[in-house]
């Protein structure tokens, strides 16, 4: 980069002679103001009384935060006009805080505008850069220390410390690896299984076809959810499993995913959402819309789920459904595909 | 006052602290030369302050929150005071959130002032950054110091959304059900890049423990370290000004630090401070209570993250669904890394390059100290908007599920218009601004040769009407003289004295194309020649008002007066 211009010299560039280098009367400050306060001594005490009433009424304000902080109970409530009902202390506290705090910063600032001085001073600035004899002997010095360091010169050595290096940081890579399980086969699987039964959440109660009206639309979860639940205290198997129970005349039903995956006209998809996994809720009865709230990617349920709109690629995966002998609804397997987010892995 | 005879017990203590300190570290010189540190005043360098004062009320506020909040995703019964869940099944996470808010007195004020000064944290730094940017307060020698305040803004958007998420309410987790989404959608390691950050499948039992360590220990930990060296390098290389009336490059007009400008920054902090205390006592910020508790197959619609995540939400709405997958082999999802991750790293890698690619193009090594105007670099000026113009429609699109519902609009209609928007607004963003910019140009030098209009008319002898103009007072001929020339770089020669190519010729000459480009439109200021003329053309003008009689305004300088 021979062509940069670098700020060293005065002359920066070859320019015409423009008005920025006349040194017209502007390079002079302009004079200086008195304030009223500077000049009338009567002006000059009530902004030194202004200041102290706000001190004073700082310390007040004060007060008064600690006398509400101990009088008010925390679990009293009261209305506010336009605000609706709030924690009395929340307000009180925070009212009685927030103007002993405000008041002494206005008046610092006031203090500051009225009396002390406001003449404007000027400082000079300096240059960055050190001299050019200071610089050459800086770099010379270094040069020096790494010829004597022999870095340049011993190229096993310098080879080997390199290699010792780059392997140190290794060990926090594998201890990394500790911080979770590896990834098997959890992402392909949930706890949906040959005729696992349909219960809604939370009440547990195990759904009938005979439950659904044609357009109805229930979240369900698989019956062992809750023991899975109980034994293992995490939300983990919650993630996968929700699905959406929906009934459509068999006209509507334009297609589903699998021969036979659908009874008698319902259908069950996966409620997680293939972009990002949040779990959809927003279902049009009238167009078999299903919207995710998230980044509003629409599912067609009434055509396998497929994607109409949005960001998400894939469809929804559907859980082949069916009735067991005492005529509740159940899976007839799991999900033929990973339910939720796409992973590298998935293929 | 002080210099040899010291008798009342004040100037005592300030005498035996400054010996005290002096034997020890010899810091006499040190404060001799900073304590009248002159700071020039402005309102918009009140911006950073109001940063610099949110993250102390952070540290403070965030402080007292950590000795109640519970970090653990343990499953528990609540049976706090909040009667609508009572009884109902939640994290200590969460329950802990919800003691702060309804058991703990001024708890619940606490945790407001702590996301209230969150949110004013991010903002202050994103405004902040827009006045260095339009003011070219980036340029040589602050380079590293914008590099710095970039990674302030980049770690400031990790830290909100890191400290939201703790409450583990039914928004917040939404939110880090979509984090694990995007984990999972990185390129190869993404399934085990997620297993290790949630210890497994999500959610898993480990994430708000480790989150809580990275929010209240790592992340603010560097924030503080930063900013000290933002500060240190503010101090060190002295603070840029205005141009105005005995404003130079070489100078710096303000304010000495003590005892003005103590008393200003000080008294500054307790007004944030106060405000943000006040507004947390009146205005309730994210109601974690009425969400609930997070529940991976529940979710609010219209959820809506903090202010400054909208744009990576409006990323990710806008983009199409684009995934690439070869069936027993991978699936790559670029509906996902594309919005959140790899638009960010590109906006982030170009903001905090953006001081060097300026001076790759302009050629510009000059130290600045005086800041420009924007109308003064009209190119820098439209990219900037250029750059808000495509970050608004982003952060608009964040809310299109909003917008949709009321103005009773089709979502598909208005996601499709945004994505057009996205293209087409930030080039003509740029060429309106640019436009402008240079209108202002014109009209600055008009009324440096022509004066200002003051709305009288005369009637010469001839019959001729004028309008008399009245020469532009110095503070504003200062201003606008302050303009600085923006260098054209010369042609790249092909080959040097001796017949060697040049190297990287290609790149220079694109480099010089920019260069022109960027400072060919520029309206040239009058010459010393034009400007001396035109004054006393307006002198003229002027005396001939007063000779037919017209009573010139009491500032107006005498015609005799020689600008």
């Amino acid at each position: 980069m021979s062509n940069e211009l670098e700020h060293e010299g005065s002359s920066i560039l070859p320019v015409q002679q423009t008005s920025t280098e006349v040194n017209t009367p502007v390079s002079v400050l302009p004079p200086h103001v008195l304030r009223r306060a500077d000049i009338d001594p009567i002006a000059a005490t009530r902004a030194e009384r202004q200041v102290s009433i706000m001190f004073l009424l700082s310390a007040l304000f004060t007060l008064l935060a600690i006398v509400s902080f101990i009088a008010i109970p925390v679990d009293q409530y009261v209305r506010v006009p336009g605000a609706g009902v709030t924690q009395a202390s929340n307000l009180a506290v925070g009212f009685t805080l927030g103007m002993a705090i405000l008041l002494i910063g206005l008046g610092a600032i006031h203090w500051a505008k009225k009396l002390m001085p406001d003449e404007e001073v000027t400082d000079s600035r300096h240059s960055f850069s050190s001299s050019k004899e200071i610089r050459q002997s800086v770099m010379e010095e270094i040069r020096l220390g790494g010829q004597e360091s022999g870095f340049a010169t011993r190229k096993i050595v310098r080879r080997s410390l390199l290699t010792a290096l780059a392997l140190l940081p290794l060990p926090a890579v594998v201890l990394a690896l500790d911080f979770g399980p590896t990834p098997k086969n959890e992402l392909r699987s949930t706890l949906w299984g040959k005729g696992v039964r349909l219960v809604t959440d939370p009440t547990g109660r195990l759904l009938r076809p005979e439950d659904f009206q044609v357009g109805s639309l229930v979240s369900a979860h698989p019956e062992n959810l809750h023991d899975w639940e109980e034994e293992n205290h995490n939300l983990n198997a919650r993630a996968k499993t929700p699905i959406l129970v929906v009934r459509m005349s068999p006209e509507e039903l334009r297609s589903t995913q699998g021969e036979g995956w659908d009874y008698q006209g319902i259908v069950a998809f996966s409620k997680v959402c293939t972009h990002v996994g949040c779990p959809i809720a927003l279902y049009e009865h009238r167009t078999h819309h299903l919207l995710c709230p998230c980044h509003q990617s629409t599912f067609d349920l009434a055509d396998s789920a497929n994607v109409v709109f949005g960001p998400a690629a894939r469809r929804l995966p559907q859980l082949p459904i069916s009735v067991d002998s005492e005529g509740y609804l159940i899976a007839q397997s799991d999900f033929q595909e990973p339910v939720g987010p796409s992973f590298w892995e998935r293929g | 006052m002080s210099n040899s005879v010291n008798q009342g017990p004040i100037d005592k203590s300030i005498d035996g602290t400054v010996k005290y300190l002096d034997d020890r570290f010899s810091t006499a010189g040190f404060i001799k030369r900073n304590m009248r540190k002159v700071f020039p005043d402005h309102w918009s360098f009140m911006l950073g302050e109001i940063a610099l004062y949110s993250f102390i009320i952070l540290l403070l506020s965030g402080t007292y929150l950590t000795f109640f909040y519970k970090p653990s995703m343990l499953e528990i019964v609540y049976d706090g005071s909040y009667l609508p869940l009572k009884g109902i099944k939640m994290s200590e996470a969460y329950a802990s959130t919800l003691e702060i808010s309804f058991d703990v007195r001024g708890g619940l004020l606490m945790r407001q002032i702590h996301h209230w000064a969150a949110l004013l944290f991010v903002a202050s730094v994103s405004i902040h950054l827009l006045r260095v940017f339009f003011t070219g307060a980036f340029r040589k020698p602050r380079e590293i110091n914008w590099l710095i305040g970039t990674g302030l803004l980049t770690l400031a958007i990790f830290e909100g959304f890191s400290g939201y998420s703790l409450p583990d309410d039914l928004l917040s987790g939404t939110g880090l059900r979509i984090a694990s989404g995007i984990v999972l959608a990185i390129p190869v390691v993404g399934t085990y890049a997620s297993y290790l950050v949630f210890g497994g499948e999500f959610p898993g039992l480990d994430f708000m423990s480790r989150l809580y360590t990275i929010h209240v220990l790592l992340i603010p930990g560097i924030l503080l370290g930063l900013i000290t060296a933002h500060l240190m390098m503010v101090w060190y290389q002295k603070h840029t000004q205005y141009p105005g009336p005995g404003r130079t490059n070489n100078n710096v007009v303000g304010y000495p630090l003590l005892p003005v400008y103590m008393a200003k920054a000080g008294g500054f902090f307790f007004i944030v401070f106060g405000i943000l205390v006040l507004v947390s006592a009146l205005v309730t910020i994210n109601p974690i209570w009425a969400y609930g508790p997070y529940i991976p197959d529940q979710v609010t619609a219209g959820s809506q993250p903090d202010w400054y995540i909208g744009w990576l939400d409006g990323s990710t709405r806008l983009m199409p669904n684009w995934e690439i997958t070869i069936p027993g082999l991978f699936t790559l999802s670029l509906n996902v890394l594309i919005p959140t991750l790899i638009l960010p790293g590109l906006m982030f890698t170009i903001l905090g390059l953006y001081p060097w690619i300026e001076q790759w193009i302009t050629g510009d090594k000059r130290a600045h100290h005086l800041l420009e105007r924007p109308r003064n670099n009209p190119n820098r000026t439209g990219l900037g908007v250029m750059a808000l113009t495509f970050y608004a429609i982003l952060w608009i699109s964040g809310g299109n599920d909003i917008i949709a519902q009321m103005l009773n609009l089709s979502i598909n209609a208005i996601t499709i218009t945004m994505r057009a928007m996205l293209i087409i607004a930030p080039p003509i963003a740029f060429v309106i601004t640019k436009r402008i910019c240079l209108s202002l140009q014109h009209k600055d030098k008009e009324l440096l040769l022509h004066g200002e209009p003051t709305g009288r008319l005369l009637r010469l002898p001839s019959g001729e009407f004028i309008e008399i103009h009245e020469p532009v007072s110095d503070a504003k001929r200062a201003v606008l003289l302050s303009r600085t020339e923006l260098p054209m770089l010369p042609v790249p020669a092909s080959h040097d004295a001796n017949g060697v190519k040049t190297p990287n010729l290609w790149a220079k000459k694109l480099q010089r194309r920019l260069s022109h480009w960027w400072s060919v439109d520029q309206v040239p200021l009058p010459t010393v020649a034009e400007l001396e003329s035109a004054t006393e053309h307006t002198l003229h003008e002027l005396s001939e008002a007063q000779e037919q009689g017209v009573e010139l305004t009491k500032d107006t300088p005498a015609p005799t007066s020689n600008h």
